[in-house]
């Protein structure tokens, strides 16, 4: 078993000050060297607050975040920048997260320079070249904006920043919730070579149990900021422990006909 | 009677914001009275166009180029304005996509309901307050009551949905397109609401047609399904046969690009470059 790369004990989120909501309630997560974990769950499970906490894109309020053996959590911003490069993120909405006035070559030539990767825009170049031929991007896309491509391309974009960076850990946000199931199939497939190739730690939010499945080793179950359940992706589908992700399981339709799917079974939906 | 209850035939459409491009190709399907149709596709499939066709709400961009859509044996695309607004909301009306924005936030959700009942079926306010109230029983809504004072941000999106719902069977229309109407839920609150759909749909004998992107909600709960790609109609049938026996790659393709948490190792292939080729040279782009 690989060590810890990055690990979560007793987080707690609370939003609006002192007297906010707290969203989360002590989390406990631990994420491997080349691990991709997964982090499910329905809206307001705190789900997308957990990864953003991970980060320290958002203050906790209780508990520690260890990453590569070292504490950050309230590392000071001059300090959590060197890391900043070894920790990436890919957003859920490729447009929002790519600067529209940018051409592509510039999303991805300046990142490289801004970390000092790359000695010259030369070398840099030559970088970006070779990562969009692993993204499967023609070159020609280097000139274009974002609002030019697609969005299967943009969110590919999205992927070959992240990369580039060669960082040691990547959050995943709802990455394909947006994009057509064949455009989706061709990203997640992409991201999970990439994540073998570069020996990347993930963690990857979704609220599809079905794309958790094909992507991830282990999974996490949040339901209103606590962790329901966690455990290998095989155990957790085949067996899950939780009623919660019983029901969320259930709650799936599958492409083929299942009479009395839509039947109510029992009342613990409801309750759901 | 033996025509059917709405019958597309030949409809084909460009845009004319995109240079004229086609955007509906010689599309024909027919629905029976009380039948749940989906309409699948990924974007730009043309799911949406031919809903708002149904509605009578297609932009002035989108310039229909031929066909008809007989709605009881007449073209609704030919009819006169005034015949239009007859039907619309009162034989056909429309689940909408997004709970969040398709009531009016000023509104308190009685006002929204009772319009209909008053304006279009003469109810009193009393009639119609009471008629709302029983609308919203029917969706399972446990406190209509309060429910009726609230404004929209009070309520829950699957709340929400349970409101437009009852407002879209209001007036017993023979038809309700269902445009994504559970895209922006959670599965656990999906699975309510296509419950749901399939009650009223079932209680008041009226047709549906049901958009969506999903092969599995189609599923659970389409009779029949016509698959989309670019404006064309790529495969058509009962959804057990569709589902069961695809025969077009395209549809083959589909099936295996969804993800399934039941069958890890199935699921995740990109559609083959081959098949976007095939239905390129099928439908005559380029």
């Amino acid at each position: 078993m690989a060590e810890n790369l990055l690990t979560a004990t007793g987080l707690e989120v609370i939003y609006g000050g002192r007297r906010g909501v707290k969203v989360l309630h002590g989390v406990d997560i631990a994420i491997r060297r080349g691990e991709t974990v997964g982090i499910v769950g329905e809206s307001g499970s705190g789900k997308t607050t957990l990864g953003r906490a991970l980060l320290r894109l958002v203050d906790v309020s209780a508990g520690s975040i260890h990453f590569d053996g070292r504490e950050i959590t309230h590392l000071p911003e001059a300090e959590m920048r060197p890391l900043r490069r070894r920790i990436q993120m890919i957003f859920q909405d490729p447009m929002a997260s790519l600067n529209p006035r940018h051409t592509i070559r510039r999303i991805l030539v300046e990142p490289l320079l801004l970390h000092g990767l790359a000695k010259n825009a030369a070398e840099a170049e030559a970088r970006v070249a070779k990562i969009l031929e692993r993204v499967t991007l023609p070159a020609a896309c280097l000139d274009r904006n974002p609002h030019e491509l697609s969005g299967g391309q943009r969110q590919r974009i999205g992927i070959a920043r992240a990369a580039l960076l060669e960082p040691d850990f990547v959050l995943a946000d709802e990455i394909v919730s947006g994009l057509d199931v064949s455009t989706q199939a061709q990203v997640l497939k992409l991201l999970k070579g990439l994540s073998v190739d570069l020996g990347l730690a993930m963690a990857f939010i979704s609220h599809d149990l079905s794309v958790i499945r094909a992507v991830c080793d282990r999974v996490y179950v949040l339901r209103f900021g606590k962790v329901e359940e966690e455990g290998a992706c095989a155990e957790v589908f085949a067996n899950p422990k939780s009623d919660y992700t019983r029901i969320l399981l259930d709650a799936i339709p599958l492409p083929e006909i299942n009479p009395g799917w839509l039947d109510p079974k029992t009342g613990i939906e409801d309750a759901a | 009677m033996t025509a059917s209850l709405l019958s597309i035939s030949g409809l084909s459409a460009v845009s004319d914001r995109e240079g004229g491009m086609p955007i509906l190709r010689d599309v024909s399907l027919s629905l029976e009275r009380g039948e749940v149709r989906g309409l699948v596709g990924e974007s730009g499939a043309g799911k949406s166009t031919i809903a708002k066709a149904l509605l009578g709400i297609l932009p002035r961009t989108v310039r229909v180029t031929g066909g008809t859509v007989q709605f009881e044996g007449r073209d609704l695309l030919t009819m006169p304005a005034r015949e239009l607004r007859d039907i619309m909301g009162a034989q056909i009306s429309l689940i909408p996509q997004d709970p969040q924005t398709a009531l009016n936030p000023g509104r308190r959700i009685e006002a929204q309901l009772t319009d209909g009942l008053r304006l279009r079926r003469g109810l009193s306010s009393r009639e119609a307050h009471a008629r709302a109230l029983k609308l919203l029983e029917e969706v399972q809504i446990r406190d209509p009551q309060r429910v009726l004072h609230a404004f929209p941000h009070e309520l829950s999106g699957g709340m929400r949905q349970r409101v437009l719902i009852a407002a879209a069977f209001a007036l017993e229309p023979k038809l309700v397109v269902a445009d994504e109407p559970t895209t922006a839920l959670d599965v656990t609150v999906q699975k309510q609401i296509l419950r749901l759909i399939r009650d009223m749909q079932k209680v008041h004998g009226t047709a549906v047609i049901f958009v969506t992107h999903d092969l599995g909600v189609v599923a659970q709960i389409c009779d029949s399904v016509t698959l989309l790609y670019a404006g064309k109609v790529i495969e058509a049938g009962a959804t057990a046969d569709v589902l069961q026996n695809p025969k077009h790659a395209y549809t083959k393709a589909l099936m295996a690009a969804g993800p399934r948490y039941d069958r890890p190792d199935a699921g995740l292939e990109p559609v083959p470059q081959a098949v976007f080729e095939q239905l390129r040279a099928e439908i005559g782009i380029r």
